[in-house]
C-alpha cells in the first residue's frame, strides 16, 4: 500500500466539509427536532397536553420519514433542496436532506428521554402553580439534560454516517471522497485514510458526548 | 427566628377570607375513574371541614382514596362531583389562571420529595418564588436564606438533592412548600419514605411550622403514629368513604369503626390476644379504663382501693400522649360483689375515667 500518492489537501478539505455538514445539520436538527420531540411528549397519553389526534398525526409523520431509507430520501428531496438552498450539490445541497432525515429520529429520542423524567417532579411543579411552558423550561428540559445530550451525541454520529452517503448525489466530504477515489477508482489508500478519519471522528464525538453527559448528571 | 421571618414578610397580609373558621370545606365530593370503559368510584360523598391553624390527618390503608382526596384540595385531581371551598372560595369553579394562583398559595410536600435534581437546594427553594413572579431577586435570596435557616439546612444551600439524605431532602421539600407564604400545607405521606428517627424530626418540624406560622396542615398517612404525634383532627377513610372523623383523642381512644380499631391496634400496647394466657379469677370483669388530661397524673387506682373492697389487677397499661394531651389506658381485672363493683363504677364516673367492660364473668 502506497500512501504517498494521496492528495492530503483533498482529504483536509473533505474532512472540513464533513464537519461543516454535520455541524450545520446538527444545529437545524436540534432547532426543529427538540420542539417536535417536546410536542410529541406533551401530547402523548396521560401527559400535560394530551391530544390523541395531534399525537397520532405527528407520530405517523415521524414514522414515515424514519422508514424511508436515507439514500432514497436524498434523491426524493432534490427539488425541495433546490427550493431551499438553490442547489442540490456540494455541502449546502446536503444539509436539507440531512436535517429532514435526522429531525424525526432526534425528535423520537427526545420524546423517549422526556418520558423518563419522574412524573412526581412534574406533579410538584403543577402543585406549585407552574404554567406548562414554565414546567418545560425550568423542570422538564433541565431534568432531562443528560439524556438530551446523549440523544444529541447519537444524532451527531448518525449525521456523520448519513453525510458520508451524500456522495451519491454529488455532496462533498469524506464519504464522497471514499466513494469516488476508493470505490470508483480503486484507490484503496484513499478509502482507508477516509475511513480511518471517520472512525476517529466518531470515537471523538462519542467520547466528548459521554463527558458532557457525565458533566450534567445530577442523579 | 420566627420574629425575623414575620418582620421581613410583608406578604403575611391575611386574605379577605381568613376570618373563616374553616379553611377547607368539602361538600358531597365524588370522584369516579374510568378504567377500561367501566366507571370505578374512588371517592364517595366526602364531607369535611378543616379549621384554620389545625393539623388535620387523613388516615387509611393504601388504595383507600386518601391520595385522591388530598389532591382534590389543589385540584391535581378534579372531582367528578361536589364542591371544594378553600378560604371561602369554591375552587372547582376557578379558571386555569385562578387555579395557578391558588396553587402558588397552597404548599405541597411529597412522599418521594420530588425535588428538581438539576437544581441546587437553594434553587429548589427559590423555584416557587420565581414562579410567583412578584419578588425581586434580593427578596427571593433573603427568603431562601430564612427558609434554609428555618429547616436547618443553611450549610447545604449549594448542594444538589442527590447529595442529601432522605430527611434533608424532605426538609428542602418543606422549605419549598412554605416558601411563598401559603396558608395551607398539604402533606402526601411526607414521612413514609423515612426511617423512624427522621420521621420524628420531620414531624417535629411540621408541628413547629404549624405553631409558629399558624399554617393549616392537611396530611395523609397510613401510620397512626403520625396522627397521634401531630394531628388535632383525623378522618379515617376506607374504600373511598370517610368512616370516622373527629378529634384525635376521641378517635384514637374510642375507635368505633373496624378499620379505625385495627389501625389503632397497630400502634397500641393493649393486646387482647395476649390476655388469653393470663390466669383469671372466676366471676371477674375485664375492663378497659381510659382517662385523659390532668386525670392521667392522679393516683386513681389507689384511691379506689382505699374507698372500696373490690380487687383490681392491672393486666396491661399505657401512659402516653396524643399530641399535647396526656392519656392513660389500662386493662384491669375487677373482682368483687355487685355492690362493690357498682361503687367502683361510681368512683370512675366521679374521677372522669371512661370504662368499658370487655368481658364479663370470665372463667
Amino acid at each position: 500500500m502506497d500512501f504517498s500518492q494521496i492528495d492530503w489537501a483533498d482529504i483536509g478539505q473533505a474532512t472540513l466539509d464533513t464537519l461543516t455538514m454535520t455541524g450545520f445539520s446538527l444545529f437545524f436538527t436540534v432547532i426543529l427536532g427538540l420542539p417536535l420531540g417536546v410536542l410529541l411528549f406533551l401530547t402523548g397519553r396521560k401527559q400535560l397536553l394530551e391530544q390523541r389526534g395531534v399525537y397520532a398525526l405527528l407520530s405517523f409523520a415521524v414514522n414515515i420519514l424514519r422508514s424511508v431509507p436515507f439514500i432514497i430520501l436524498l434523491i426524493v428531496l432534490i427539488p425541495v433542496t433546490l427550493l431551499l438552498v438553490g442547489t442540490s450539490l456540494g455541502v449546502p445541497g446536503t444539509i436539507p436532506p440531512l436535517v429532514i432525515g435526522t429531525t424525526p429520529f432526534f425528535a423520537r429520542l427526545v420524546e423517549n428521554v422526556l418520558r423518563e423524567v419522574d412524573r412526581g417532579i412534574i406533579e410538584a411543579c403543577q402543585a406549585m402553580g407552574a404554567k406548562t411552558h414554565q414546567i418545560i423550561i425550568h423542570a422538564l428540559l433541565p431534568e432531562a439534560l443528560p439524556g438530551l445530550l446523549a440523544a444529541g451525541t447519537v444524532t451527531t454520529i448518525a449525521l456523520v454516517s448519513y453525510a458520508a452517503m451524500s456522495g451519491v448525489i454529488g455532496g462533498g466530504g469524506l464519504g464522497d471522497l471514499a466513494l469516488r477515489y476508493g470505490y470508483q477508482r480503486f484507490q484503496t489508500d484513499v478509502m482507508i485514510v477516509t475511513v480511518a478519519i471517520l472512525v476517529l471522528l466518531v470515537q471523538l464525538l462519542q467520547f466528548f458526548g459521554d463527558r458532557l453527559v457525565l458533566r450534567f448528571t445530577r442523579k | 427566628m420566627i420574629g425575623k421571618i414575620a418582620s421581613v414578610s410583608v406578604q403575611w397580609a391575611p386574605s379577605a377570607f381568613s376570618w373563616f373558621a374553616s379553611v377547607i370545606r368539602i361538600e358531597q365530593l365524588h370522584k369516579n375513574y374510568s378504567v377500561d370503559g367501566r366507571s370505578v368510584s374512588a371517592l364517595r360523598n366526602i364531607n369535611l371541614q378543616v379549621r384554620k391553624g389545625h393539623i388535620f390527618g387523613i388516615i387509611g390503608r393504601s388504595g383507600a382514596g386518601k391520595s385522591t382526596l388530598l389532591r382534590a384540595l389543589n385540584l391535581l385531581e378534579r372531582p367528578t362531583q361536589g364542591r371544594v371551598h378553600i378560604e371561602g372560595q369554591d375552587i372547582t369553579q376557578f379558571d386555569s389562571t385562578e387555579l395557578q394562583q391558588l396553587r402558588q398559595r397552597v404548599g405541597m410536600v411529597f412522599q418521594h420529595f420530588n425535588l428538581l435534581n438539576a437544581k441546587t437546594v437553594a434553587e429548589n427553594i427559590d423555584f416557587p418564588l420565581k414562579l410567583a413572579g412578584q419578588y425581586t431577586l434580593e427578596q427571593r435570596s433573603r427568603r431562601v436564606d430564612e427558609l434554609l435557616e428555618l429547616v436547618g439546612l443553611a450549610d447545604q444551600r449549594d448542594k444538589y438533592p442527590s447529595q442529601l439524605s432522605g430527611g434533608q431532602k424532605q426538609r428542602v421539600g418543606i422549605a419549598r412548600a412554605i416558601a411563598n407564604y401559603p396558608h395551607l400545607l398539604l402533606c402526601d405521606e411526607a414521612t413514609s419514605a423515612l426511617d423512624p428517627e427522621t420521621t420524628k424530626a420531620i414531624l417535629r418540624l411540621l408541628l413547629d411550622i404549624n405553631q409558629r406560622l399558624g399554617l393549616t396542615i392537611v396530611l395523609i398517612t397510613h401510620e397512626m403514629q403520625v396522627i397521634r404525634t401531630i394531628c388535632d383532627q383525623v378522618a379515617v377513610i376506607e374504600a373511598g368513604e370517610i368512616v370516622e372523623a373527629g378529634d384525635v383523642t376521641d378517635v384514637f381512644l374510642h375507635p368505633q369503626h373496624a378499620v379505625t380499631k385495627s389501625l389503632v391496634a397497630e400502634n397500641q400496647a393493649l393486646d387482647l390476644d395476649a390476655l388469653n394466657h393470663a390466669s383469671r379469677i372466676p366471676g371477674s370483669l375485664l375492663l378497659r379504663l381510659t382517662y385523659t388530661g390532668a386525670a392521667t397524673w392522679q393516683p386513681i387506682l389507689s384511691r379506689i382501693a382505699a374507698q372500696t373492697r373490690a380487687q383490681m389487677a392491672i393486666l396491661q397499661g399505657t401512659i402516653a400522649r396524643i399530641k399535647d394531651t396526656p392519656y392513660g389506658q389500662l386493662l384491669v381485672e375487677l373482682s368483687g360483689t355487685g355492690t362493690e363493683t357498682e361503687a367502683v363504677f361510681g368512683l370512675f364516673r366521679q374521677m372522669q375515667v371512661r370504662y368499658e367492660v370487655i368481658e364479663e364473668g370470665a372463667r
